[in-house]
């Protein structure tokens, strides 16, 4: 079925009210959460909804509508020496707000001060009923009514559709170092990663390549810099390699993916690495772990069904979801939320007008 | 003879039931409110809750969960008929992960507890509300709560990974998990702030963070309120983070020299700036914040990096609120929020409306992220001062809507901000909340009353 473009918000409410099934879609980066799994589903195209709304550098908050290209954003912010710290992928590639805040994702800066739902204060979205709704709202703090800027964040388009967002943003470091290092095998380069995450220097970014490389981004003013890269490699107790910064542009861009296979996001804990990597080899599946390994990005073969995937995350009591390649029920492995996410989806849409979850 | 009869074999003299024993649960830290349950439970198992749970739901009976009763907007206020939880006895720290950096812990844990027990991993837990040494991790979780150093490291729902909870009507669910990233909707966050409306949170895994290795705390005092704020929004635009950043006013210093003497340097407004991280960054962040503060006019400028004085400096902040007893024989803590950059202006009206309403209003608040505390100090021996008090607490949170900003930052909504929600809110926004609120609990019995009026 061919795709609906909105630029405004009363054609995106008549659309959620009457027609076919919808399932927003914003740059369209992450196909497989965005491209309609079903016949009686029209993707609904909300590219359109775009631009700052308000951002004032003294205030550290900025809100813009949905369909903005993050890549816009970051000019903005960078403009006055600012940024989004949870550092979100694909952009580009032409991911949007909205896109990003509906798949959950975060890139390696998300180590230090937060994923995407820390960042996020105040949402206005369509529900299911057509219904024009805001949550939280354009301060930092607020503890009013239910957090659904919070709910919104991992909903996959199948809560409601974003109009406009309201974010925190913070002083974007000075400079940056990112410097790698070669541990010899999975195991420790595990330690590594634990010493490293529990401080005292404060990291940027800590990514693990298995099976033995660790890659380290440091940022802040550029003076102490060089001392704090001499700290980290004495806590690694190895020298370390120093690269350029181009290595986080190919990371956004999952430039190590090979062809043809499909990107899977994970969240687990250091301690679900060792065996989701043994699984993944016997699949020959590559995959990258960021933010101290609180997160796998994986590259599933495309002639590897993804129920095998699927199987394995169950197994190991992980939770996934399929970002590209064909579209379809996106959740994978352990699901989470159970009757309570069951149930704010009938509140938020009752007539069963969004794509299932 | 209570809903609970068929427990009391199970419960035994944990099931209070008599009015004098009530009588202690009536009322939370919000003292104006007060009610009486029909029963008061001091559950010592997650089972227990659930069952407790199951059988108000079975009877149509609400319920309220109770952590410490600190809630300072009528949280933990008792349902007139229902059942008050209290979950005091589940205060177990059931486990500290040092490498994924979490904690798992009962819902009755006391904040402190989470980072005493983290201590010795080198590792702490952030949210650090006034409160934290008698408050609990279910009372936070419920009401999202902040403290002073949320400015940096965020509330509690930023803090809060995992929850097994029980749902109004006694199922059982797992929202979130171990990993800082939440895969799926983000159940967990949307159950935080929730005031004890979709259930009770009967384990939770909390993020842990490395203790820093310095900390650098300096006070600067000015003569007036706005160079104070000002001075905020240079260390702001100069792209320091602070973890902290708190201003009180002379009223507010003087209360504190009345109670606990923290011997701050004297002036009309006293700026706290806490930085903390490396050893080296913080250095050379030390540095030019003296630069900034200077620069701002600032009168004394102190700093220190010495355990016992900064616990001093904060010890005197975060006394406040209860400080402000030996200044008036009562007063209404206010809560309210205004985006940063109208602080200056929001505590000038604040000024203007206090003086023109003959009340005296103390100042104490998050400035770094625009959270006002107004302590409105009243005798209510005097006919009418509670009254006259409370409509200036309402003009405070109008004015805090009118500058763009919300009607609590961090206390809740409770029974104490309820009509004021349609402030923030469109009809549509709050039937939304009501749509939501019903599908977890069609019958109203988790914390009736709170934060959304009754249907
Ligand atoms: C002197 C003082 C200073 C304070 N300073 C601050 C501050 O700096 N920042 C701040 O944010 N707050 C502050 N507060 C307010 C208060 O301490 C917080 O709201 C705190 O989180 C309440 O915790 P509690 O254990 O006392 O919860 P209670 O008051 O017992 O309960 C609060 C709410 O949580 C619900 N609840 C409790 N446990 C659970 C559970 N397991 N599952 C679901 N719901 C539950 C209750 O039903 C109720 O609605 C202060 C209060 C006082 C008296």
């Amino acid at each position: 079925m061919a795709a609906v473009a909105v630029d405004d918000v009363e054609a995106l409410r008549d659309a959620v009210r009457c027609g076919p099934r919808v399932l927003p879609a914003g740059g369209a980066t992450k196909p497989a959460l965005s491209a309609p799994p079903a016949e009686d589903v029209v993707a609904l195209d909300v590219s359109g909804l775009r631009g700052i709304v308000e951002y004032d550098p003294a205030e550290l908050t900025l809100t813009a509508r949905a369909g903005t290209p993050v890549a816009e954003l970051d000019g903005a912010l960078a403009e006055h020496g600012q940024y989004l710290p949870f550092d979100a992928p694909l952009v580009a590639a032409g991911a949007t707000i909205g896109g990003v805040i509906a798949s959950g994702t975060s890139g390696p800066g998300a180590l230090r001060y937060g994923t995407v739902r820390d960042f996020v204060i105040g949402v206005r979205m369509v529900d299911g009923t057509g219904e024009l709704v805001c949550g939280g709202g354009r301060v930092v703090k607020n503890a009013a009514g239910f957090d659904l800027p919070k709910l919104m964040v991992g909903s996959m388009g199948r809560l409601g559709v974003m109009v406009e967002v309201s974010l925190k943003v913070f002083p974007r470091p000075r400079a940056a170092a990112t410097v790698a290092f070669e541990l010899g095998g999975l195991e420790p380069a595990l330690a590594a990663l634990a010493v490293l995450a529990r401080g005292p220097v404060e990291l940027d970014a800590l990514e693990l390549e298995p099976p033995a490389r660790i890659v380290v981004r440091l940022a802040g003013d550029p003076e102490p810099l060089a001392a704090r890269v001499a700290r980290v490699a004495a806590l690694v107790g190895a020298p370390g390699e120093e690269l350029d910064a181009t290595v986080w542009a190919d990371a956004a861009a999952f430039a190590w993916m090979a062809p043809a296979t499909r990107l899977v996001r994970v969240a687990l804990t250091l301690r679900g690495v060792a065996a989701l990597q043994a699984a993944l080899a016997a699949a020959g599946a590559r995959a990258r772990y960021s933010n101290a390994a609180n997160v796998a990005w994986i590259a599933w073969p495309g002639d590897c069904p993804l129920a095998v995937l699927d199987a394995t995350l169950r197994e190991l009591r992980l939770p996934g979801v399929a970002l590209t390649g064909a579209p379809g029920r996106p959740l994978l492995g352990d699901r989470r939320g159970g009757a309570f996410l069951d149930r704010l989806r009938t509140a938020l849409d009752p007539d069963g007008r969004f794509a299932e979850l | 003879m209570t809903v609970l009869d068929d427990l009391r074999p199970r419960l035994g003299r944990r099931l209070l039931t008599g009015p004098a024993e009530l009588a202690v649960f009536g009322c939370d830290a919000l003292t104006a409110f007060y009610e009486r349950p029909a029963a008061v439970v001091l559950v010592e198992s997650a089972d227990e809750v659930v069952a407790v749970v199951r059988a108000c739901h079975r009877e149509g009976v609400p319920f309220v969960a109770r952590g410490s009763g600190t809630s300072l907007s009528g949280g933990s206020l008792p349902i007139g008929g229902g059942v008050v939880i209290a979950l005091n006895r589940l205060d177990r720290v059931l486990s500290v992960d040092p490498d994924a950096r979490t904690a798992v812990v009962e819902p009755g844990v006391i904040n402190l507890d989470v980072s005493r027990a983290a201590l010795p991993h080198g590792l702490m837990y952030c949210p650090d509300p006034s409160s934290q040494s008698v408050c609990t991790i279910g009372g936070n979780l419920a009401f999202n709560s902040g403290g002073a150093h949320c400015l940096r490291h965020g509330m509690t729902a930023n803090h809060v990974l995992g929850i097994r909870a029980v749902l109004p009507d006694g199922e059982l669910v797992e929202l979130g998990g171990d990993s800082v990233e939440p895969l799926g909707p983000d159940v967990a966050g949307m159950f935080c702030g929730s005031e004890g409306l979709f259930g009770i949170a009967l384990e939770v895994t909390v993020r842990l963070v490395a203790v820093a290795e310095a900390t650098h705390t300096a006070l600067a005092v000015y003569d007036s309120l706005e160079q104070a704020g000002d001075a905020v929004a240079r260390i702001v635009a100069a792209g320091l983070l602070p973890v902290a950043m708190e201003i009180m006013d002379a009223l507010a210093i003087e209360a504190a020299e009345a109670s606990v003497k923290p011997n701050y340097p004297k002036g009309a407004a006293l700026l706290i700036v806490e930085l903390e991280g490396e050893r080296g960054v913080v250095d050379a962040d030390a540095a030019a914040l003296r630069e900034l503060l200077r620069a701002s006019g600032a009168g004394e400028v102190v700093a220190t990096e010495d355990p016992d004085a900064r616990a001093l400096i904060w010890k005197g902040r975060k006394s406040a609120f209860s400080a402000v007893g030996w200044l008036a024989p009562d007063y209404i803590v206010q809560d309210g929020v205004v985006p940063r950059t109208r602080l200056g202006e929001a505590l000038a009206e604040i000024g203007r409306m206090g003086a023109a309403a003959g009340i005296r209003v103390a100042n104490v608040f998050h400035a770094g992220d625009g959270n006002l505390h107004p302590l409105i100090l009243f005798d209510g021996r005097e006919p009418g001062m509670l009254e006259r008090a409370e409509a200036l607490a309402g003009d405070i949170l109008r004015l805090c809507i009118r500058l763009g900003g919300s009607i609590t930052g961090e206390h809740g909504v409770g029974v104490e901000k309820r009509e004021y929600l349609p402030l923030m809110f469109t009809p549509a926004d709050l039937e939304l909340m009501r749509r939501l609120r019903r599908a977890v609990d069609p019958a109203e019995l988790a914390n009736r009353g709170k934060m959304l009026a009754v249907a």
